[in-house]
Protein backbone atom coordinates (compact mmCIF):
# COMPACT_ATOMS: atom_id res chain seq x y z
CA UNK A 1 0.00 0.00 0.00
CA UNK A 2 2.78 2.54 -0.21
CA UNK A 3 0.89 4.56 -2.91
CA UNK A 4 -2.52 3.96 -4.59
CA UNK A 5 -6.21 3.01 -3.18
CA UNK A 6 -6.74 1.48 0.11
CA UNK A 7 -6.57 -1.78 0.05
CA UNK A 8 -10.22 -3.48 -0.01
CA UNK A 9 -10.43 -5.52 2.88
CA UNK A 10 -9.16 -2.87 5.27
CA UNK A 11 -12.04 -0.53 3.32
CA UNK A 12 -14.58 -3.20 4.16
CA UNK A 13 -13.37 -3.30 8.13
CA UNK A 14 -13.29 0.53 8.27
CA UNK A 15 -16.78 1.15 6.79
CA UNK A 16 -18.37 -1.68 9.18
CA UNK A 17 -16.39 0.12 11.96
CA UNK A 18 -17.76 3.34 11.24
CA UNK A 19 -21.40 1.75 11.26
CA UNK A 20 -21.24 0.25 14.76
CA UNK A 21 -23.55 2.38 17.15
CA UNK A 22 -22.83 4.64 19.91
CA UNK A 23 -20.38 6.37 18.39
CA UNK A 24 -17.69 5.18 20.20
CA UNK A 25 -15.07 2.09 18.36
CA UNK A 26 -13.44 -0.68 20.44
CA UNK A 27 -9.20 -0.10 21.52
CA UNK A 28 -9.20 -4.10 20.17
CA UNK A 29 -10.40 -2.55 16.73
CA UNK A 30 -7.65 0.46 16.36
CA UNK A 31 -5.71 -1.26 16.87
CA UNK A 32 -6.82 -4.22 14.72
CA UNK A 33 -6.83 -1.57 12.23
CA UNK A 34 -3.41 -0.08 12.74
CA UNK A 35 -2.81 -3.71 12.42
CA UNK A 36 -4.08 -4.03 8.99
CA UNK A 37 -2.48 -0.85 7.70
CA UNK A 38 1.15 -1.82 8.78
CA UNK A 39 0.43 -4.99 7.08
CA UNK A 40 -0.59 -3.52 3.83
CA UNK A 41 2.02 -1.08 3.50
CA UNK A 42 4.44 -3.10 1.26
CA UNK A 43 6.60 -2.81 -1.99
CA UNK A 44 8.87 0.95 -2.57
CA UNK A 45 7.91 3.28 0.30
CA UNK A 46 8.50 6.92 -0.23
CA UNK A 47 10.15 9.28 3.05
CA UNK A 48 5.82 9.75 3.54
CA UNK A 49 5.13 6.38 3.81
CA UNK A 50 7.79 5.79 6.02
CA UNK A 51 6.84 8.44 8.16
CA UNK A 52 3.26 7.27 8.42
CA UNK A 53 4.95 3.59 9.20
CA UNK A 54 6.89 5.05 12.35
CA UNK A 55 4.03 7.16 13.89
CA UNK A 56 1.31 4.65 12.96
CA UNK A 57 4.40 1.96 14.88
CA UNK A 58 3.94 4.40 18.00
CA UNK A 59 0.60 4.67 17.99
CA UNK A 60 0.30 0.63 18.11
CA UNK A 61 2.84 0.80 20.83
CA UNK A 62 1.10 3.09 22.85
CA UNK A 63 -2.22 1.29 22.48
CA UNK A 64 -1.00 -2.21 23.50
CA UNK A 65 0.96 -0.23 26.38
CA UNK A 66 -2.56 1.83 27.49
CA UNK A 67 -4.55 -1.83 27.54
CA UNK A 68 -2.35 -3.35 30.21
CA UNK A 69 -2.11 -0.03 32.26
CA UNK A 70 -6.08 0.57 32.05
CA UNK A 71 -6.38 -3.38 32.83
CA UNK A 72 -4.19 -3.10 35.35
CA UNK A 73 -6.59 -0.77 36.79
CA UNK A 74 -8.59 -3.55 37.30
CA UNK A 75 -11.83 -1.69 36.50
CA UNK A 76 -13.66 -5.11 37.04
CA UNK A 77 -13.36 -4.46 40.68
CA UNK A 78 -13.87 -1.10 41.06
CA UNK A 79 -17.56 -2.07 39.66
CA UNK A 80 -18.31 -5.86 41.54
CA UNK A 81 -16.74 -4.85 44.55
CA UNK A 82 -16.21 -0.99 45.53
CA UNK A 83 -19.08 0.61 43.98
CA UNK A 84 -21.76 -2.11 45.81
CA UNK A 85 -19.75 -1.62 49.19
CA UNK A 86 -19.97 2.19 49.03
CA UNK A 87 -23.77 1.93 48.21
CA UNK A 88 -24.37 -0.15 50.69
CA UNK A 89 -22.58 2.00 53.38
CA UNK A 90 -24.76 4.67 52.14
CA UNK A 91 -27.98 2.83 52.79
CA UNK A 92 -26.69 2.03 56.28
CA UNK A 93 -25.80 5.56 57.27
CA UNK A 94 -29.48 6.34 56.05
CA UNK A 95 -30.81 3.67 57.58
CA UNK A 96 -29.15 4.34 61.48
CA UNK A 97 -29.71 7.96 61.35
CA UNK A 98 -33.68 7.25 60.58
CA UNK A 99 -33.60 4.95 63.73
CA UNK A 100 -31.91 7.26 65.62
CA UNK A 101 -34.19 10.00 64.71
CA UNK A 102 -36.73 8.46 65.34
CA UNK A 103 -36.00 7.09 68.68
CA UNK A 104 -35.07 10.68 70.06
CA UNK A 105 -38.46 11.96 68.99
CA UNK A 106 -40.33 8.72 70.68
CA UNK A 107 -38.72 9.72 73.92
CA UNK A 108 -39.94 13.69 73.21
CA UNK A 109 -43.39 12.40 72.81
CA UNK A 110 -42.94 10.63 76.44
CA UNK A 111 -41.52 14.24 77.46
CA UNK A 112 -44.42 15.94 76.03
CA UNK A 113 -46.99 13.74 78.20
CA UNK A 114 -45.56 14.87 81.22
CA UNK A 115 -45.32 17.95 79.67
CA UNK A 116 -49.04 18.11 79.81
CA UNK A 117 -49.48 17.64 83.60
CA UNK A 118 -47.16 20.39 84.53
CA UNK A 119 -48.51 24.28 84.41
CA UNK A 120 -46.70 27.63 83.89
CA UNK A 121 -42.61 28.23 83.87
CA UNK A 122 -41.94 24.58 83.78
CA UNK A 123 -43.82 23.63 80.77
CA UNK A 124 -43.19 26.25 79.18
CA UNK A 125 -39.29 25.39 79.63
CA UNK A 126 -39.91 21.91 78.52
CA UNK A 127 -41.82 23.19 75.43
CA UNK A 128 -38.96 25.31 74.22
CA UNK A 129 -36.81 22.30 74.70
CA UNK A 130 -38.76 19.63 72.69
CA UNK A 131 -39.22 22.01 70.00
CA UNK A 132 -35.50 22.19 69.38
CA UNK A 133 -35.10 18.55 69.56
CA UNK A 134 -37.61 18.44 66.79
CA UNK A 135 -35.82 21.46 64.76
CA UNK A 136 -32.82 19.69 65.26
CA UNK A 137 -33.86 16.28 64.27
CA UNK A 138 -34.46 17.74 60.35
CA UNK A 139 -31.05 16.85 59.80
CA UNK A 140 -32.13 13.51 59.22
CA UNK A 141 -33.62 14.85 56.30
CA UNK A 142 -30.99 16.83 54.91
CA UNK A 143 -28.07 14.10 55.31
CA UNK A 144 -30.74 11.73 53.69
CA UNK A 145 -31.23 13.89 50.40
CA UNK A 146 -27.30 14.49 50.30
CA UNK A 147 -26.56 11.40 50.45
CA UNK A 148 -29.10 10.43 47.78
CA UNK A 149 -26.71 12.85 45.96
CA UNK A 150 -23.65 10.23 46.08
CA UNK A 151 -25.69 7.47 45.00
CA UNK A 152 -26.53 9.14 42.12
CA UNK A 153 -22.81 10.06 41.45
CA UNK A 154 -21.51 6.37 41.91
CA UNK A 155 -24.00 5.39 39.68
CA UNK A 156 -22.69 7.51 36.94
CA UNK A 157 -19.24 6.21 37.97
CA UNK A 158 -20.80 2.81 37.54
CA UNK A 159 -22.19 3.49 33.92
CA UNK A 160 -18.47 5.16 32.93
CA UNK A 161 -16.76 1.94 34.65
CA UNK A 162 -18.99 -0.06 32.65
CA UNK A 163 -18.07 0.99 29.31
CA UNK A 164 -14.55 1.44 30.35
CA UNK A 165 -15.31 -2.67 30.80
CA UNK A 166 -17.15 -3.26 27.61
CA UNK A 167 -14.08 -1.37 25.73
CA UNK A 168 -11.54 -3.61 27.41
CA UNK A 169 -12.93 -6.60 28.53
CA UNK A 170 -10.91 -9.26 26.61
CA UNK A 171 -8.28 -7.20 28.26
CA UNK A 172 -8.99 -6.86 31.50
CA UNK A 173 -9.89 -11.17 31.26
CA UNK A 174 -6.28 -11.75 30.14
CA UNK A 175 -4.81 -8.98 32.49
CA UNK A 176 -6.47 -11.35 35.59
CA UNK A 177 -5.62 -14.49 34.03
CA UNK A 178 -2.11 -13.70 34.17
CA UNK A 179 -1.82 -11.71 37.26
CA UNK A 180 -3.95 -14.19 39.88
CA UNK A 181 -4.48 -12.80 43.20
CA UNK A 182 -1.97 -13.92 45.50
CA UNK A 183 -2.97 -16.29 48.48
CA UNK A 184 -1.62 -14.54 51.79
CA UNK A 185 1.58 -16.64 52.75
CA UNK A 186 0.35 -18.95 55.80
CA UNK A 187 2.98 -17.10 57.96
CA UNK A 188 1.19 -13.80 57.19
CA UNK A 189 -2.69 -14.59 57.99
CA UNK A 190 -2.61 -13.04 61.68
CA UNK A 191 -3.97 -9.83 60.58
CA UNK A 192 -2.03 -6.35 61.08
CA UNK A 193 -3.33 -3.73 62.85
CA UNK A 194 -4.36 -2.41 59.88
CA UNK A 195 -6.18 -5.46 58.99
CA UNK A 196 -8.53 -4.80 61.74
CA UNK A 197 -9.44 -1.55 61.03
CA UNK A 198 -12.94 -2.68 59.58
CA UNK A 199 -14.57 0.28 60.93
CA UNK A 200 -18.51 -0.02 61.71
CA UNK A 201 -20.04 -2.83 60.34
CA UNK A 202 -23.20 -3.60 57.82
CA UNK A 203 -26.40 -4.52 59.85
CA UNK A 204 -26.73 -8.32 58.32
CA UNK A 205 -22.82 -9.08 58.24
CA UNK A 206 -22.53 -7.57 61.62
CA UNK A 207 -22.12 -10.34 64.29
CA UNK A 208 -24.64 -9.81 67.11
CA UNK A 209 -23.56 -9.74 70.71
CA UNK A 210 -24.81 -13.30 71.58
CA UNK A 211 -22.69 -14.06 68.91
CA UNK A 212 -19.23 -12.26 70.30
CA UNK A 213 -20.18 -14.09 73.71
CA UNK A 214 -20.24 -17.02 71.97
CA UNK A 215 -17.13 -16.45 70.64
CA UNK A 216 -15.37 -15.24 73.64
CA UNK A 217 -17.37 -18.22 75.48
CA UNK A 218 -15.41 -21.00 73.15
CA UNK A 219 -11.88 -19.79 74.31
CA UNK A 220 -13.06 -20.72 78.00
CA UNK B 1 -60.49 37.32 61.39
CA UNK B 2 -58.59 34.69 63.93
CA UNK B 3 -57.31 31.98 62.01
CA UNK B 4 -59.21 28.40 62.42
CA UNK B 5 -56.65 26.23 64.43
CA UNK B 6 -59.05 23.28 64.22
CA UNK B 7 -59.09 23.94 60.17
CA UNK B 8 -57.33 20.64 58.26
CA UNK B 9 -53.54 21.20 57.58
CA UNK B 10 -51.91 18.74 54.55
CA UNK B 11 -47.97 18.04 55.39
CA UNK B 12 -46.52 16.64 52.20
CA UNK B 13 -43.16 14.96 51.88
CA UNK B 14 -41.90 11.57 51.05
CA UNK B 15 -39.57 11.40 54.60
CA UNK B 16 -41.47 9.90 57.38
CA UNK B 17 -38.66 11.43 60.09
CA UNK B 18 -39.53 14.97 58.37
CA UNK B 19 -43.39 14.58 58.30
CA UNK B 20 -43.24 13.82 62.33
CA UNK B 21 -40.79 17.23 62.78
CA UNK B 22 -43.60 18.89 61.22
CA UNK B 23 -46.62 17.21 62.73
CA UNK B 24 -45.46 17.97 66.49
CA UNK B 25 -43.98 21.34 65.15
CA UNK B 26 -47.48 22.07 64.14
CA UNK B 27 -48.92 20.69 67.19
CA UNK B 28 -47.11 22.72 69.44
CA UNK B 29 -48.52 25.51 67.10
CA UNK B 30 -51.70 24.34 68.43
CA UNK B 31 -53.25 23.11 65.27
CA UNK B 32 -55.70 20.25 66.12
CA UNK B 33 -55.97 18.41 62.37
CA UNK B 34 -53.40 17.53 61.17
CA UNK B 35 -52.82 15.20 57.53
CA UNK B 36 -50.18 13.97 55.98
CA UNK B 37 -49.58 12.26 52.50
CA UNK B 38 -45.86 11.16 51.28
CA UNK B 39 -45.99 12.33 47.63
CA UNK B 40 -48.11 15.18 45.25
CA UNK B 41 -50.44 12.51 43.74
CA UNK B 42 -51.24 11.24 47.43
CA UNK B 43 -51.42 14.65 48.46
CA UNK B 44 -53.98 15.37 45.40
CA UNK B 45 -56.19 12.80 46.60
CA UNK B 46 -56.50 14.33 49.69
CA UNK B 47 -56.65 17.32 49.09
CA UNK B 48 -60.71 16.27 46.77
CA UNK B 49 -61.74 14.45 49.61
CA UNK B 50 -62.34 17.01 52.20
CA UNK B 51 -61.68 20.87 52.55
CA UNK B 52 -58.22 22.21 54.18
CA UNK B 53 -56.93 25.10 55.44
CA UNK B 54 -53.05 25.00 54.40
CA UNK B 55 -50.74 23.26 52.52
CA UNK B 56 -47.12 22.30 53.82
CA UNK B 57 -45.14 20.65 51.04
CA UNK B 58 -41.47 19.65 50.08
CA UNK B 59 -40.59 19.67 46.66
CA UNK B 60 -37.84 16.77 45.81
CA UNK B 61 -40.52 13.79 46.13
CA UNK B 62 -41.17 10.96 43.74
CA UNK B 63 -43.77 10.40 41.53
CA UNK B 64 -45.57 13.58 42.18
CA UNK B 65 -43.14 16.38 43.34
CA UNK B 66 -44.04 19.58 45.26
CA UNK B 67 -43.70 21.76 41.97
CA UNK B 68 -46.30 20.18 39.85
CA UNK B 69 -48.87 19.60 43.35
CA UNK B 70 -48.39 23.37 43.37
CA UNK B 71 -49.18 24.02 39.75
CA UNK B 72 -52.31 21.16 40.53
CA UNK B 73 -53.62 23.04 43.46
CA UNK B 74 -53.35 26.27 41.32
CA UNK B 75 -55.10 25.02 38.38
CA UNK B 76 -58.12 23.44 40.39
CA UNK B 77 -60.67 25.85 40.91
CA UNK B 78 -61.88 24.09 43.80
CA UNK B 79 -58.58 24.09 45.46
CA UNK B 80 -56.78 27.17 44.09
CA UNK B 81 -57.29 29.08 47.24
CA UNK B 82 -55.83 27.03 49.52
CA UNK B 83 -52.33 28.82 51.24
CA UNK B 84 -49.42 26.89 49.74
CA UNK B 85 -46.16 26.59 51.74
CA UNK B 86 -43.36 24.89 50.10
CA UNK B 87 -40.37 23.47 52.63
CA UNK B 88 -37.75 22.41 51.25
CA UNK B 89 -33.48 22.45 51.10
CA UNK B 90 -33.86 23.34 46.99
CA UNK B 91 -32.49 26.46 47.68
CA UNK B 92 -31.39 28.00 44.45
CA UNK B 93 -33.09 31.14 43.35
CA UNK B 94 -34.35 29.61 40.43
CA UNK B 95 -36.82 27.04 42.37
CA UNK B 96 -37.81 29.95 44.49
CA UNK B 97 -38.56 31.89 41.42
CA UNK B 98 -40.25 29.43 39.85
CA UNK B 99 -42.40 28.62 43.00
CA UNK B 100 -43.49 32.34 43.04
CA UNK B 101 -44.60 31.89 39.44
CA UNK B 102 -46.29 29.03 40.12
CA UNK B 103 -48.27 30.64 42.79
CA UNK B 104 -46.94 29.89 46.00
CA UNK B 105 -47.71 31.30 49.25
CA UNK B 106 -44.80 31.21 51.14
CA UNK B 107 -41.33 29.08 50.73
CA UNK B 108 -39.06 28.01 53.52
CA UNK B 109 -35.84 26.72 53.36
CA UNK B 110 -34.53 23.48 55.31
CA UNK B 111 -33.27 23.26 57.75
CA UNK B 112 -35.79 25.34 59.30
CA UNK B 113 -36.60 26.21 63.06
CA UNK B 114 -39.86 26.38 64.47
CA UNK B 115 -39.97 30.62 65.09
CA UNK B 116 -39.50 30.84 60.90
CA UNK B 117 -41.92 27.96 60.75
CA UNK B 118 -44.35 30.63 63.02
CA UNK B 119 -43.27 33.43 61.33
CA UNK B 120 -44.00 32.13 57.39
CA UNK B 121 -47.24 31.00 58.78
CA UNK B 122 -48.63 33.92 60.61
CA UNK B 123 -47.38 35.24 57.13
CA UNK B 124 -49.75 33.67 55.04
CA UNK B 125 -52.54 33.26 57.67
CA UNK B 126 -52.87 36.14 59.28
CA UNK B 127 -51.82 35.99 63.52
CA UNK B 128 -52.32 33.22 65.66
Amino acid sequence: MATGSIDPELAARLKEIGMEPGGTVKIEEIGEVVDAILSTMQGDLTAVDVKLYEELEGLQRFIVEAKTDIAALRPDEVKEEFLPKAADELDAIVEATAEATNAIMDAVSEIEDVMGKLKGKNAEQLMNATTKIYEACGFQDITGQRITKVVGALQHIEEKVDALLNAFGDEISKYKAANPKKEAPVEAQTPTDQDLLHGPQLKEKAMSQDDIDALLSSFD
Amino acid sequence: MAVDLNMNVLIVDDYQTMLRILRNLLRQLNFKNIDEASDGSEALKKLRAKPFGLIISDWNMEPMTGIQLLREVRADEKLKHIPFVMITAESKSENVIAAKEAGVSNYIVKPFNAETLKGKLISVLGDF
